[in-house]
Order: C-alpha cells, then structure tokens, then sequence
C-alpha cells in the first residue's frame, strides 16, 4: 500500500515536470543575464514588460559581465548585460561561434568619487585622483586637507566599475596594491562611510548623505553634468544581443529604450540615453 | 515481484551512494582542466610565488603569493581563537558541566553552527570592523584580524563538537582508575583523559582549519581585500576564496585570468585535500589507539 502511493506520488511529479518542459517549449522564453550594475534596470524593465506581455517569460539572472557575455556566445542567454564594451577576445570567440555582438547603449552610469562626510576635502583634479589611487600621495595634507593617511578604497580589479574607473580616471595605470577592494558598490558605501580617511568611488545611485562626493575637474556628479557631458566619470551600460535585435529579443529592447523603459532605468539610479 | 523491487532499491541507493564520487571526479576533472592551463600560461613558479596579482591590466601579473598568504594568516589567526575557545568549551561540558549545564550548552554551541556564514559577514562588516578600528586606532577596520576573528568564532562550534565526542569516547574505566589511584580531578584531566582524547582533539582543530581556510563569503566582507603580502594582523589582506568569488563572474571565459582562478581554486583543493588526509589518518591513529577497532 506505501509502496503504491510512493509510486503515485511519484508519478504525479514526473508528470507535472513533463507538463510544465512542454509548456516551456510553447511559451515564448527570454533569458537575459550578466552585469549585476545593469541587473537592476533588466530586472524591472523585464517585470514591467511581462505585466503588458502575460505570454512572455522573461529570466532575468547576474553574474556578472564575463558571464552574460560568456553565455551568449555559449547561447544560454538571449540578452547579455554588461556594464563594459566587450573584449578583443570575446568578439574572436563569438565569431568562433558564429555568434555576432551587437551592441545595445541602454542607460548611463556616472560613478562618483566619495569621502567621509568629515574630510574638508570637496574637490579633487584627475591628476590628483591618479596620484591618490597609484599610490603617489598618501596623506590629506597634501590635498589641502588635514594630516591624515589615506585609505584608498577600490573596487574588485574584475568588475566593470573598476574597468571604466581604470579607464577615465587612472589612465589605465595600477592601483596601490594595498588598496582595499570591495566586491559590490554598496560595500565601497560602507566601508567609506565608517572610515574617516577614506576615498572610494561607486554608481551616482550609491550616492548617500554618510558619504560626500567630490567634484572631479570642479564639475559635481550630477545627472544634469553627466549627461551634458561635462562630467568625466560615466560609462554606457549595454545589453549585448546575437545581431541586430530581432522579434522578441527586440521587442524587449524597444522598451528598455522606450520612454517606460528609460523612467525605470532612471529609477534604478541611472542615467536615461536619450 | 518483491525480488524485482528489491533489485530495484539496491540499484537505486548503489546509484546514490556512487554519486558523490561522481561529483567528486567531476569537480576534480573540471578543476585541472581549467586550471592547468594557468600554471602553463603563467609558469609554475611565476604563478606561486609572483608578489603581484593584477589580473586585468595590460600587460597583467598573476603572482599569487600575496593570496595564499592572506589565507594563511587569516587561518593561523582562525585557529589561534578557535582552539582555546572550543577545546576549553568542550573539557568544560564534559568535565565540568553538570548534565543540567551540559544541555544547555552544547545546542547553543551548535546552533552557532547554523549561522550563516554572509550573516558572521554582515556583522563583522558592520559591527566588528568599526569596533576594532576604534579600538586600535587603525586607519580601517578591514584587516586579517577581523577576518581571524569571524572565521574564530564560525570554527568553534566544528571543533567544540568533535573534541567533546573524543572526550567523551575515553573510556570510563581510564578515569576511574586514575582517581583510585589518587589522581586530583585535575591530573587525571591533564594526564589521563586529554592525552587520550588528543587525536580527536587534533583532529577537531584540522577540521576546523579547512572550515576556516574555505570560507568565502565571510572573508570577502570583512579582510578589505588588498592583495598585499600582510606584515602585521592589523592591515587588509586578500584571501585566495575571496578573490575568486569576486573575480569569477566578471572573468573572461577561457582567459589566463579565467584559468588562475581555477588554477587558485587546484591550490585550495590541495590545502584542503591535505587537511583531511592528516584529519583522518589522526582519527585512526585514535580509534585503534583506543581499541575501539575501525
């Protein structure tokens, strides 16, 4: 008698498991993954698009720039978020692959460069940002500021708020290799917050009033400043797509660009494209 | 029909019980395939003993020595809180707590346990890490002594538990014919039971370490992060669990950067491969130092 209803018990989940792979196959999937920077606005975009869609799933997954790219050379993901321009060695992969990298510019980051709240520090030059972040100045007092050494604090040399700080503001140059690197913008926020020496840099949307940012070239991060261009520190976000967007795939890219789309994105603490 | 259903379980738990050495042979297979390649781009010795990990820039350095030895001291600090606090908690739940004591003591010790390790994270991130700064005047709270002090305590709860069975499989008949021969309760406990229980105890402290040595979230919150070769507790340093969990998804598939995190990943399944080896030849040294056979 156990036996039997273990039996049933059984059955009843394989055939659910079966219903629910035929489902899978006829309802219209959507896999999206990569940069956790452009997770959120993928995330919410997507939700957004499934309410107007009920017959579209969309999956929406991080992990990171390498490993949406990675997935939509592998073709495991439809759309590949990435807070970084793809690599040399990726575009060879994918070609490799037959797979062509189209590029997708769905919003702007602006990362702002933060101190505590108590430094008297409210302005620094690249140059001096460089100096700071390779390890030529060491202490305030040579920024104007009180005689204190400096806690540089980075992001992880992987992620792509590291790449494009890299980029902008240190001309590619190495940071410190005492300099402490965080894992996610918000622990930069944290750790920032907590130590009264420190510098660190993150998203405009990390922004909050236990940290200050500076003004880099005398320009504040702002929205406006970022996107009239006058703010050296932001980056495109992109969703990498097999192509020129076609179908589905496009049809979820128009309203990521679409007026709904940029409002969410904005929302999510970043900068509109158009 | 019963005969087949029969034949059917066995099959079935045969599958089971084979499936962690299918695991194992994959994971194992999976890591030297990916991480091979590392030691081949990089050198061997280029990739060991390089003071320099700048994996992303142009032309990049993949020296890991400053990643082992932020596991190292964050380790050697691990075990120096872990061991006198959970060897001292478990003499004093066997020796000297009351069965009423006892009962107490030895759930809260494991739920400790239960705590997830990106909570001991959180706290030492948020809690620990200004109390310590503060305290020390240093100039941040991220250092491998914070991380000693998060993976300490996550450590205690395995070697507590497995000294106190040890201390518990020494036979009665040793302490009782200690004391009949006049021993204090404290000789006995230096000279009779410790010493029986010693490779049980050593084992706890081995298992303890490779808890230790593996954790990964928690060392990611709390020891900075700095790639250095750390020259005191009290400055941030990098630990090879950490720098692949944050690096990994944000790695090239396929490039050199991609391979020594594998090839980080060989290393860390060696130190730990290690650690077990000596955990369970100690254990057996035990088992038959005790007569309780295998």
């Amino acid at each position: 008698m156990k036996n039997k209803m273990m039996f049933a018990v059984l059955a009843a989940f394989l055939s659910t498991g079966l219903i629910a792979g035929v489902y899978g196959f006829s309802a219209k999937n959507l896999t999206v993954k990569g940069s956790t920077t452009v997770l959120p606005i993928a995330q919410s975009c997507a939700e957004a698009f499934m309410n107007k869609h009920p017959d579209i799933n969309i999956s929406v997954q991080g992990g990171g720039s390498g490993v949406g790219i990675a997935s939509l050379i592998d073709g495991t993901c439809d759309i590949a978020d990435a807070s970084r321009l793809i690599k040399d060695k990726e575009m060879q992969k994918a070609k490799s692959k037959g797979i062509d990298p189209y590029e997708n510019a769905v919003a702007i980051d602006g990362i702002a460069v933060v101190v505590h709240p108590s430094n008297p520090v409210d302005k620094l030059t690249k140059d001096q940002i460089k100096d700071i972040y390779t390890g030529e100045i060491s202490n305030w007092k040579d920024l104007g500021g009180d005689n204190k050494k400096i806690a540089v604090v980075s992001r992880d040399s992987a992620s792509g708020t590291f790449e494009v700080f890299g980029e902008l503001a240190l001309d590619k140059e190495r940071v410190r290799p005492d300099a402490l690197l965080q894992a996610s913008n918000q622990a930069v926020a944290q750790t920032v917050s907590r130590t009264k020496g420190a510098i660190g840099y993150l998203g405009l949307s990390y922004l909050s009033p236990r940290i200050k940012a500076v003004a880099v070239n005398g320009v504040e991060p702002t929205k406006s400043n970022v996107v009239d261009g006058s703010y050296m520190l932001a980056r495109n976000l992109f969703m990498y797509t097999d192509g020129a967007p076609q179908g589905l795939v496009k049809k979820f890219i128009d309203f990521v660009l679409s007026e709904d789309g940029q409002k969410l994105a904005e929302k999510a603490g970043y900068i509109p494209v158009n | 029909m019963d005969r087949l259903k029969e034949k059917i379980y066995k099959w079935i738990f045969t599958l089971l019980a084979f499936a962690s050495l299918f695991f194992l042979v994959g994971i194992t297979l999976t890591l030297f395939i990916e991480g091979l390649p590392a030691f081949q781009e990089v050198g061997f010795f280029d990739f060991i003993l390089g003071q320099d990990w700048y994996p992303t820039y142009s032309p990049p350095d993949y020296g890991i020595l400053p990643l082992i030895l932020g596991t190292l001291w964050v380790t050697i600090g691990a075990v120096l809180i872990c061991v006198p606090i959970g060897v001292g908690s478990a003499l004093f739940i066997n020796e000297i707590a009351g069965k009423r004591l006892k009962s107490i003591l030895k759930p809260i010790i494991e739920i400790l346990a239960g705590i997830p390790s990106i909570v001991y994270g959180f706290f030492g991130m948020v809690i620990v890490a200004p109390f310590i700064q503060k305290l020390l005047n240093l100039p941040v709270g991220l250092t491998a002594f914070t991380g000693s002090l998060m993976l300490g305590i996550m450590a205690t709860p395995t070697v507590c538990s497995i000294s106190e069975d040890a201390l518990s499989c020494v036979p009665r008949s040793f302490r009782e014919a200690s004391l009949a021969v006049g021993a204090t309760r404290w000789q006995t406990l230096t000279k009779v039971t410790f010493p029986a229980a010693a490779s049980g105890i050593s084992t706890s402290i081995i298992l303890g370490m490779s808890r230790a040595v593996g954790e990964t979230m928690t060392v990611l919150m709390v020891t900075g992060g700095a790639a250095v070769i750390p020259h005191t507790f009290f400055q941030a340093v990098r630990p090879m669990t950490s720098t692949i969990a944050a690096e990994m998804g944000e790695a090239v598939m396929g490039s050199t950067h991609y391979h020594a995190l594998f090839g980080i990943g060989l290393i860390l399944f060696f130190i730990t491969f290690i650690f077990n080896i000596i955990a369970e030849l100690i254990s057996r040294r035990f088992r038959l130092k005790l007569g309780l056979g295998r």
